[in-house]
């Protein structure tokens, strides 16, 4: 589903994804971790289209295309999501018409009909439930006022709408208490489908024991330094991250 | 310039426009006599730094004469809103138009009259106010106005009524208005603890035409009362209008504005609301949205006269092409007016690289226990914003019309009545391009 090839990647003139690799198969979920400045939330908003990263080289192939060649609604209409770090708050648009109004572009760009309002409205029940909320929700300002944990909730919900073929979850987890944890990472687990592809980025492991990943990839200074099965998110929780630099230190 | 004025003032003797109590003569003589002393304000003058009056004050400028006989109700439907039933005033060019007028049901100790017809029939309620809140030293424009004052909506709630329904004054112009100047003088009077909502709009149905439009209105809010009041400015963008409305507020009374200004070259509007007693709550709020070559000068005054009021006023703007905009809060806060909480926020979207804003606030405190904030604003659309808009498969254009129409939302949705704050959506979206 996804290949990316010694991705490289600049913000202004400071270089923060040093020559990525990483492959992705549908049904897979991969949870990218590493310490704070790795590169591991660039490396989500760099994929989404995130307007402030230059590519500066590599590259990433998405379902047969070249991601990059995207804008990023285009990613999106493709089937890309990319669950914010910090969801951006738009006080004058509720959260219905907003995702109505995505809800609809996506299915225009795949040639299908324009939902009206009554019938987004009974899609929206179904999916309110995943994230276990009230219909109010939808009235209320697109993140507007909205706690941390309502934030990553309604991020969880649009993808819930939206259904994404490939899902990159940046750091969804900072900021939730235990009890919001369980419910946006049970959303995650119940969208988890055989056709469809999960990243999840996130500094410590705690997610994971509610989203199981079946590879962990160690980001560290732009590069991807470890890969390996589940039980190494548990090695790093266990060590930190320091073995890992020294490894990186050591071999350049 | 002014002797054109002098002249069109002497002219009127013996037509409809001098006619009126005999109290109400001498007013009009002395506002001519002293708007011929001063003229247009001067290039000097800080309260017009900022906006461009060359055109009215160097134009020629015929006094109105309605001439209305072809404007039909269907013309005036895109205008019209809510309910059929609402009383509406329709004034065409300047003058009364009875046929397209519509006087719903009013309930007892309500009344909604033309000037005109008030002038002949409710004198002693016209002695009391008329003029009395407006004072024609104000500005030359205020002057002028009341030189030629003879025609606007009256519109009288007693006490303890409540109006039920909105008015609507409707102030519409034709082809035949080009080259015309009409100064409407609207009356608002809300007596002890009534209720009511009005609603000013100004239109046109010759866009292309340049004409002059310059009404006051002057509102007085007794105490315990209450007042929704909205005023549209959508004139020709090659008309220049520029209005006045003075609020008078006493104790526990509540005033609530909405100015949405869209139209005329220059489009400037002065809000003046003076709190003269105590518990007085005033909520102001604003959107202009401007293109081309307009200038859309809103210039508010509150006066912080006694304590324990709360004053809060949200002006924001959206300019594109070539605009301008101008923006001017004052608060004025009297040593006695302790407790005065006050909130000023003036912001603008600048949609094009050619816009360009001048916003200042002015906050005068002589009182030392007191809460006052401004703050203002000049920006862009918000990147993160829109890369988030687009993440979820909204197209680039797509975004920022969804985002700049989110931005003139957040302050249509402080319109309480919900025909009327539909009806500016509505209006802000078409304005928009179509969302």
């Amino acid at each position: 589903m996804l290949e990316i090839r010694d991705l490289r990647a600049s913000a202004g003139d400071k270089e923060i994804l040093r020559g990525i690799d990483l492959t992705v198969n549908a049904g897979e979920v991969h949870a990218v971790m590493g310490p704070n400045g790795s590169g591991k939330s660039t490396l989500a908003q760099v994929l989404a289209g995130h307007p402030a990263y230059v590519v500066t080289g590599g590259s990433v192939r998405y379902r047969g295309q070249d991601l990059l060649d995207l804008e990023p609604e285009e990613r999106a209409q493709a089937g890309v999501f990319l669950a914010f770090q910090y969801p951006v708050e738009i006080p004058g648009v509720t959260n219905a018409y907003f995702l109505r109004a995505a809800y609809n572009e996506i299915r225009k760009a795949r040639g299908q009909d324009e939902v009206d309002s009554m019938d987004f409205l009974d899609l929206l029940e179904e999916k309110l439930k995943l994230v276990d909320w009230e219909p109010a929700i939808m009235s209320r300002a697109v993140n507007a006022g909205f706690s941390g944990g309502e934030k990553k909730r309604n991020e969880i919900l649009q993808m819930a709408v939206l259904e994404p073929r490939l899902a990159i979850l940046d750091e969804t987890d900072s900021g939730l208490d235990i009890d919001a944890l369980r419910i946006v990472a049970a959303g995650v687990n119940k969208l988890r489908r055989p056709d469809n592809a999960t990243i999840v980025v996130t500094h410590y492991q705690r997610l994971l024991n509610y989203i199981v990943p079946d590879y962990v990839h160690v980001l560290s200074n732009g590069r991807i330094v470890k890969s390996g099965g589940k039980e190494l998110a548990l090695e790093l929780e266990a060590r930190g991250y320091e073995w890992l630099e020294d490894t990186v230190g050591a071999a350049s | 310039m002014t002797e054109a004025f002098v002249q069109d003032f002497e002219a009127r003797a013996g037509t409809a426009t001098a006619e009126g109590p005999e109290w109400l003569e001498p007013i009009r003589r002395s506002a001519m006599e002293r708007f011929a002393r001063t003229g247009f304000p001067a290039a000097r003058d800080e309260e017009w730094r900022f906006t461009p009056i060359g055109p009215i004050a160097q134009g020629t400028w015929r006094p109105a004469l309605g001439g209305a006989g072809e404007v039909t109700r269907e013309q005036l439907a895109p205008f019209v809103f809510g309910h059929a039933d609402w009383t509406t005033l329709v004034f065409v060019n300047g003058i009364y138009h009875e046929a397209l007028s519509t006087i719903g049901t009013l309930p007892p100790g309500a009344r909604v009259a033309s000037l005109a017809e008030a002038l002949r029939s409710d004198g002693a309620l016209l002695h009391g106010h008329l003029a009395r809140h407006a004072p024609v030293e104000g500005s030359p424009f205020t002057a002028l106005n009341t030189a030629f004052l003879s025609e606007g909506g009256v519109v009288h709630v007693g006490t303890n009524v409540d109006l039920a329904s909105p008015v609507h004054l409707l102030y519409v112009t034709t082809a035949e208005a080009g080259g015309t100047v009409a100064h409407p003088r609207n009356l608002i009077v809300v007596e002890r603890g009534a209720r009511a909502s009005v609603i000013e709009s100004y239109v046109t149905l010759a866009p292309g035409q340049a004409y002059w439009t310059n009404p006051i209105t002057e509102v007085a809010v007794a105490a315990g009362a209450w007042l929704e009041h909205t005023r549209i400015q959508r004139e020709s963008e090659t008309a220049q209008h520029v209005g006045l409305t003075h609020v008078d507020q006493q104790r526990d009374s509540r005033y609530r504005s909405f100015s949405l200004a869209m139209g005329a070259a220059l489009g400037r509007h002065n809000l003046h609301v003076r709190l003269h007693d105590e518990n007085i709550e005033t909520l102001l709020y604003g959107l202009y949205v401007t293109r081309g070559d307009q200038t859309a000068d809103n210039h508010t005054a509150i006066y912080h006269d006694q304590p324990n009021c709360r004053s809060w006023e949200v002006y924001k703007g959206i300019l594109d092409g070539r605009s301008r905009a101008v923006f001017n809060g004052k608060v004025f806060v009297k040593p006695e007016a302790q407790k005065t909480d006050a909130k000023q926020t003036n912001r603008n979207l600048l949609l094009s690289d050619g816009a360009r804003v001048d916003t200042k606030p002015q906050l005068e405190i002589f009182a030392d226990d007191v809460k006052c904030t401004h703050g203002a604003t000049v920006g862009r659309l918000d990147e993160m914003a829109r890369f988030y808009a687009r993440s979820r498969g909204i197209p680039a254009a797509a975004a920022d019309l969804l985002l700049t129409y989110a931005f003139a939302a957040e302050v249509v949705e402080e319109v309480t009545l919900a025909p009327v704050r539909e009806e500016l959506d509505r209006l802000v979206r078409s304005r928009l391009g179509g969302l």
